[in-house]
């Protein structure tokens, strides 16, 4: 199974065996489980047409869906951006009793199913839970059944991606650049501004791709508190399902093939933010 | 008298330069305190209430009654398969992670980038529409579907195409964690076993996978926690037949739109119980083996 070195120019030489066989086995399964996949819904959605896939995309129906999915899954990993950030801050800085416990807590969004947490979090704060009655009789908000409950339930999936992606980043920050920056007069919040926040930056836009991407894509935590209404709060995830009861393929995969599309650009805008912030902090 | 007078006044000065050494470094006490407070308040809110009202509600009836809901055929049959799926997903997938990363990380060669980009694909994509892709390849309209079926093979609607799913979502998990910790530990352990004669796989299981074994057992970890609550992808591909295709995640959302609250959250806390067991396990790793992970601390 091994390749002689040296037979192929496409790989430096190397005394090490078990290139081709570990290219094998993860070229098969990657090709097998992912890319013939997406491969089908490209193909699909190459002979339905550019015409017709706007189409259907266009819809007020299906542009509604799409425009509140990216927007709270927006809007939930902005929030995810400043509550992550703080919620790392504290448990890498801050001595208090249950810290372990309480960054052990950070990974449940993730160990959690999503219908798990969907059910849990519909119950809560439903108009009769334990939470959702009284912040209606308290503010006059609902909660669940709203766009509210949708962001609730994209910042609990989120939540772990920036507190994990800038955590280790903190650890690691010498604190003689921070006495540094205070011996030569900067103030506490200079020092976060100048100092702190540029090298945060960059695990920071990861972590929030991370968590914009997940919560684009959400699904189980959310088809229970959103209430599942058209115009309203009806995601674009549950458009494609409901296009696939109704054996409409072709509608499901032009939803699927737009939601792609604009995740892509969004990831590939937040490369770029990455870039031009790392060339900007190394430049200074 | 003069004494205390004389030293009221020295027990005070030096604590007033010490109070600045620390104020340079550390935001304000009041600051420090509203911040944890807050975060702590929302995490309690927004993680550990729900986590808790999942067995408030299970137990709404009784203990008994929740055992029982979960001793229904229906029931039993979801949590075989769940078991069933993740137990073939997750090798297939640390299989898939091992090989990934030993081609990545122990070779240079052209398109390496271009393999890191593509494992990394199914975290932008959402389950649902891994459900679709799916559903489109081997569905009984396409041909490869529509082949495999006349075969005896079906894959949509049936076990293979939940493991499929599972694994589409997984899929990054365990390359992820080992990719990092692999490109640290460089090829010179393994050269040196080489050199000493051993065979290639001698050397993979002397040298390599003790190295590694660690990162591995916590990417598979990562890797099972998704697979046993995955939802949305196979809820595209399962059909949602019940006592067939349902898996645990599927059979809680029948319940509940039946309104069968208790018998959806007892399903709900068991699954909810072997995510905590997947938890615990992770955080003692890490606890015990942080030297040994990699530093990437990513998902």
């Amino acid at each position: 199974m091994t390749t002689r070195p040296g037979a192929w120019s496409l790989r430096a030489p190397s005394p090490l065996p078990g290139w081709g066989l570990s290219l094998g086995i993860t070229l098969t399964l990657l090709s097998l489980v992912v890319l013939l996949p997406i491969g089908a819904l490209l193909i699909r959605a190459a002979g339905i047409g550019p015409a017709e896939l706007w189409a259907t995309i266009s819809s007020p129906r299906v542009l509604a869906a799409l425009v509140l999915s990216f927007r709270a899954a927006l809007v939930a990993a902005l929030f995810n951006l400043v509550f992550g950030l703080a919620l790392a801050w504290v448990l890498v800085r801050y001595e208090f009793p249950g810290r372990r416990l309480i960054d052990a807590a950070v990974d449940l969004p993730f160990a959690l199913p999503t219908a798990v947490a969907g059910i849990a979090l519909t119950a809560l704060y439903a108009p009769n839970g334990a939470l959702g009655g009284p912040i209606q009789d308290w503010f006059g908000v609902r909660v669940a059944y709203t766009e509210l409950g949708i962001w609730i339930a994209l910042v609990f999936v989120g939540l772990p991606f920036v507190v994990r992606t800038v955590q280790p980043v903190i650890a690691e920050i010498e604190k003689e650049v921070e006495e540094v920056s205070a011996t030569l007069g900067a103030s506490r919040l200079t020092t976060w501004r100048r100092v702190i926040l540029p090298m945060l930056t960059p695990a920071l836009l990861t972590g929030f791709a991370l968590a914009l991407a997940r919560a684009v894509g959400e699904y189980g935590s959310v088809i229970f508190i959103a209430g599942n209404l058209p115009f309203q709060t009806e995601i674009a995830p549950l458009l494609i399902v409901i296009r696939l009861e109704e054996f409409d393929y072709d509608g499901a995969v032009a939803i699927a093939v737009a939601m792609l599309a604009i995740s892509f650009v969004l990831l590939l805008l937040i490369n770029l933010i990455q870039v031009w912030s790392r060339r900007h902090t190394a430049g200074a | 008298m003069a004494d205390m007078t004389v030293s009221a006044p020295l027990a005070t000065a030096p604590a007033r330069p010490r109070a600045r050494a620390v104020g340079c470094t550390e935001e304000p006490r009041w600051l420090r305190w509203t911040v944890t407070l807050v975060v702590l308040a929302l995490l309690a809110l927004l993680v550990v209430v729900p986590l808790a009202s999942v067995f408030v509600e299970a137990l709404r009836d009784g203990a008994a009654v929740a055992v029982a809901s979960l001793s229904d055929p229906d029931a039993w049959s979801a949590i075989r398969l769940t078991l069933l799926v993740a137990a073939v997903a997750v090798p297939l997938n640390a299989l898939f992670g091992v090989a990934a990363a030993w081609a990545l990380t122990k070779f240079h060669w052209r398109g390496k980038a271009w393999l890191l980009t593509l494992i990394d694909l199914p975290f932008s994509v959402s389950p649902v529409v891994a459900g679709l892709c799916i559903v489109l390849l081997f569905g009984t309209n396409s041909l490869l579907g529509g082949w495999l079926v006349g075969n005896g093979l079906p894959i949509v609607f049936a076990v293979p195409g939940i493991v499929l799913a599972t694994m589409f979502i997984t899929f990054p998990f365990v390359a992820r964690e080992l990719v990092p910790l692999m490109t640290e530990q460089g090829k010179a352990e393994e050269e040196a076993a080489l050199t000493l004669g051993a065979s290639g796989w001698r050397m993979f299981w002397t040298v390599t996978l003790p190295n590694i074994r660690w990162a591995l057992l916590y990417g598979v970890l990562l890797c099972n926690a998704r697979a046993m609550g995955e939802f949305g992808a196979v809820a595209v591909v399962s059909g949602k037949i019940r006592g067939e295709t349902a898996t645990m995640p599927i059979m809680i959302e029948m319940l509940y739109n039946e309104y069968m609250s208790v018998a959806a959250f007892s399903m709900a806390a068991l699954l909810t119980l072997l995510a905590l067991v997947t938890l615990t396990l992770k955080s003692l790793l890490e606890w015990r083996y942080a030297d040994q992970l990699a530093a990437s601390g990513r998902h």
